[in-house]
This record gives structure tokens, C-alpha cells and sequence, in this order.
């Protein structure tokens, strides 16, 4: 029960991907990408990373996506990028990205071939912590200190407007 | 795992009952705001009015269902179902009592919290597909709302995780046996219920489809039918915002006297009935004023009362 769901949430999720790649639209792309997210949710869930796909839902599917979706909005380019695209997207440039998957695809197969890859232990909230705080503590301050990063930036990159915005 | 979960009757009856109170709730929604503004509300179609409800329907199942001819036909009629499945499968990891339940998930507050930051989509591809400025508009608006007030919406229910010291919401339920968290967690009830409004975009917080500037805003090309998916999507949306607030806040189904799920289903109707009072009393804020008063002061509360109840926490262990 639990391969066929498995191989049916990897089909859709590689499917997805691909046709992500291939369309012309910008937007339908992205809901794509979201359906292929979602199908690595379910990927997670099913080996047994409960707490991962969760995330992977909340995270990259519900704030991050939304993101792009938003400036995608935002830019609102319509018909002219799509004939950019289809320009763009001629049969040469599958050549490089294509050897680059198979050698990846390859390197899977191998793995897969190698251990019958144990899987099926349930990760809870708290080892997740408890390694995140432990072994892994400069990766997270590393990760933070990034995001402030990011944040004092887009900070500056707004302040000339809200003291514009004060003397008018 | 709970034995008694899952079963066919639990399914159906969760179904069915959360779509009748989704629809009854258009009907109460009016009669409420009409006594709380002094008028009469809907009172004509049968007893009370009550048979407003069917009328309604009637006329949204016969309305033409018409999509612009310059919209984005997929994907327009993909949004409206968007919410409404995402509210649906949400009632999925609700309490409602003992034994009465769909699953009984480990990280059952977190499903929760990704189904609610999944329904934005609806909005916003409805704004995107309409090809309207207004509904773009619109949608941009509930991206950045959602988006933003999703942040401490999160952060606001870590107290109760952190004092109940699980994601279950069974077990966090049963965690309230000594007293409800709405006391030791008042100020996360507060950002809770904020931002549960926020997300459910409904007034004061319903800058996304503000009539008065916007039209209405993200479903102004929706009609007939899939503007009703919107329509029951809010319902279903409060109507699970306020079963979270009760499993997190107000003990679930615990209580004296009378059995669990009637407690739930009590607390639940009251919850619901606040949030049409806050719609019915509270003016709608600017749109700047949202996003500064969700960033500069809902953030900075919901950090500090997770502050607070870690630095509690940790001194009583």
C-alpha cells in the first residue's frame, strides 16, 4: 500500500516538475512547482518525516511560493514574455540541463541499487530540536545571522521612501 | 493512534455538519449583524427567514456560469476550489471529543497551520486568473496580509505547544484538565484571534475585498456557483478558525455536566458569534495601517510572550 503511494506522489511530483520547466506562462509554472512541492510533502510523510513534510508544506508551499507568485503578480507581464519564453526555449538548450539530470538520475540509480534503502523511522519535534540545537548550532546561527542580513537590507532599501513620505 | 477515529460515521457527520453550518451561518451572519445594527435582516422566506439560506442557493445554482473571456479559464476555475478543499481537509485534525475525530495526527497544529498558509492561493490565482485590475489589486493585498500576519500566527500558539509540550491537539486538550490556557496565554489569544481574522480576511481585515475601493476586490469576475465556493469558504473558515480557538484556548471538549462534543459544539458557536460581533462593531483599518500595526506591534507581542512563557517554563522544571 504504502510503495504504490509512494510511486504514485514521485510520478506526479516528477511530472510536475518537468512540466513546470516547459511552460510558457510564468505563473503556470509555479502552480507546477507548488503541486510538485506538495508531492514531496507527501514523500516526506510517507517515509516517516512527519514533522519534514509539514514544514515542507508550510515553508516552501505556503510562504515561499506565495512570494513568488506575488511578484510574478506583481510584474504582470502578460502575452509578451510568453513569446520571449517560447523563443527562449528552443531544443539546443535541453542538451546541457538533460546530461546534468541523467548524471544525477545515474548517481540515484546507483544508490538505489546499492542498500535497499532502510527507511520507515518515525522522526518526532523533538530530536528534530534537540539536533538543530545540538550538533547543528553554527549551522543555525549561520542561517540567522543570513537572515538578519537580509532583513537590515531590505530595512535600508525602504527607509529613503518613509522619510520622503514624512516631509510630504 | 486512537482506535475509535476514522471511521465512516465520523467522516460523514464531520462532512455534512461542517457544510450545514457553513451554509446556515449566511443566514445567522445577517440576522446578527441586522439585530446588532437595529434592523430586521432576511426575515421573509420562511419561518424567521430561515429558509433565506435555500433561496440563496437556488439562485447561485441557476445563475449562468459565466468566465470572462479574457481570463485565464484554468486556472479561474481552479481558485474557488482551492479554499474550499483546504478548509474541509482542515477539519480533519479537529478534536471535536473523545473518540469523535477524523485522525489523530502527531503534528496535528502544524497540518493546521499549512492548510490555512495553502488557502492564500485560492485569492490570490482568483485576482491573477480574473485579468482584472481590481481583483489583481486585490489578490496582491491578501498575499501580503496573509503573508504577513501567517508569521506571528505561528509564533502566537508556540506557548500553548510549549506548555502543553505537543503538536498533538488531542493531547493538548487534555493538557487543559487543570485549567485553560486562555489564562496563562492570554496575550497568544489575543495575536491568535487577530491573526485567525486576518487569514480569514474577513472585516475589519477585509482589505482584499474592500467594496468600497476595490469593487470586490479578488472575486469581482466570479459568479453563480464559484463565487459560492468563496462564500462557503469563509464560513468553513471561521468555522474552523474558532474549533482552533477553542482546542487551543478554551479546553476543547472539556467541561461539567453535559457530554464532551456539546461542549465543543457550545464554545465553537460562541467563538463563531464573536467574530460576526468584531465584523459587525470595528471600522476597516488603511491598508498601511494593517501591515504596520501587524509588523510593529503583533510581532513584537507574539516574540515576547514566547519569551516570557519559555523563560516560565523552563524556571518551573
Amino acid at each position: 500500500m504504502e510503495m504504490v503511494l509512494f510511486s504514485i506522489s514521485s510520478a506526479v511530483a516528477i511530472f510536475a516538475t518537468v512540466m513546470m520547466l516547459t511552460q510558457l506562462n510564468a505563473v503556470h509554472g509555479l502552480l507546477y512547482l507548488i503541486l510538485s512541492l506538495l508531492a514531496v510533502g507527501v514523500l516526506f510523510f510517507l517515509l516517516g518525516a512527519h514533522f519534514a513534510a509539514v514544514l515542507e508544506v508550510i515553508i516552501y508551499a505556503g510562504a515561499i511560493m506565495v512570494m513568488f507568485v506575488f511578484v510574478i503578480m506583481m510584474l504582470n507581464q502578460g502575452e509578451k514574455t510568453t513569446s520571449q519564453e517560447r523563443a527562449w526555449l528552443t531544443p539546443g538548450i535541453w542538451i546541457g540541463p538533460s546530461i546534468l539530470a541523467l548524471i544525477l538520475f545515474a548517481e540515484v540509480l546507483v544508490v538505489i541499487a546499492g542498500n535497499d534503502a532502510g527507511t520507515g523511522q518515525l522522526v518526532n519535534s523533538k530530536q528534530v530540536g534537540i539536533a538543530l540545537y545540538g550538533p547543528y548550532l553554527l549551522a543555525v546561527e549561520l542561517a540567522s545571522m543570513l537572515l538578519l542580513a537580509g532583513l537590515v537590507g531590505a530595512y535600508h532599501l525602504g527607509k529613503p521612501l518613509m522619510a520622503k513620505r514624512r516631509v510630504l | 493512534m486512537n482506535a475509535g477515529l476514522g471511521g465512516a460515521a465520523d467522516i460523514i457527520g464531520i462532512l455534512l455538519s461542517t457544510i450545514f453550518v457553513a451554509a446556515i451561518l449566511i443566514w445567522v451572519e445577517r440576522r446578527l449583524l441586522a439585530v446588532w445594527q437595529d434592523r430586521l435582516g432576511p426575515n421573509r422566506v420562511g419561518p424567521l427567514g430561515l429558509l433565506q439560506v435555500a433561496a440563496d442557493m437556488i439562485k447561485m445554482f441557476f445563475k449562468e456560469d459565466w468566465i470572462p473571456p479574457f481570463a485565464d479559464k484554468l486556472v479561474f476555475v481552479l481558485a474557488p476550489t482551492i479554499v474550499f478543499i483546504t478548509m474541509l481537509t482542515g477539519f480533519a485534525v479537529i478534536p471535536f471529543a473523545p473518540g469523535v475525530g477524523i485522525i489523530d495526527f502527531n503534528f496535528g497544529l502544524l497540518y493546521f497551520l499549512a492548510l490555512t498558509s495553502l488557502a492564500v492561493y485560492s485569492v490570490v490565482l482568483a485576482g491573477y486568473a480574473s485579468n482584472n485590475k481590481y481583483s489583481l489589486l486585490g489578490s496582491l493585498r491578501a498575499a501580503a496580509q496573509t503573508v504577513s500576519y501567517e508569521v506571528f500566527m505561528g509564533i502566537s500558539i508556540m506557548g500553548v505547544v510549549m506548555l502543553a509540550g505537543t503538536f498533538n491537539l488531542r493531547e493538548i486538550v487534555e493538557a487543559q484538565r487543570d485549567g485553560w490556557f486562555i489564562l496563562p496565554q492570554f496575550a497568544g489569544f489575543v495575536v491568535f484571534m487577530v491573526a485567525a481574522i486576518a487569514e480569514s480576511r474577513r472585516a475589519p481585515f477585509d482589505l482584499p475585498e474592500a467594496e468600497q475601493e476595490l469593487i470586490a476586490g479578488f472575486h469581482t469576475e466570479y459568479s453563480g456557483m464559484k463565487f459560492g465556493m468563496f462564500f462557503v469558504g469563509e464560513y468553513l473558515g471561521i468555522t474552523l478558525a474558532s474549533a482552533m480557538i477553542v482546542t487551543l484556548f478554551f479546553g476543547g471538549w472539556l467541561g461539567p455536566w453535559l457530554p464532551p462534543l456539546v461542549w465543543f459544539c457550545l464554545k465553537t458557536a460562541i467563538g463563531i458569534l464573536f467574530f460576526i460581533l468584531v465584523r459587525g462593531s470595528l471600522p476597516r483599518p488603511r491598508y498601511d495601517q494593517l501591515m504596520s500595526f501587524g509588523w510593529k506591534v503583533m510581532l513584537p507581542a507574539a516574540l515576547l510572550n514566547l519569551l516570557v512563557t519559555g523563560a516560565v517554563a523552563l524556571y518551573s522544571v
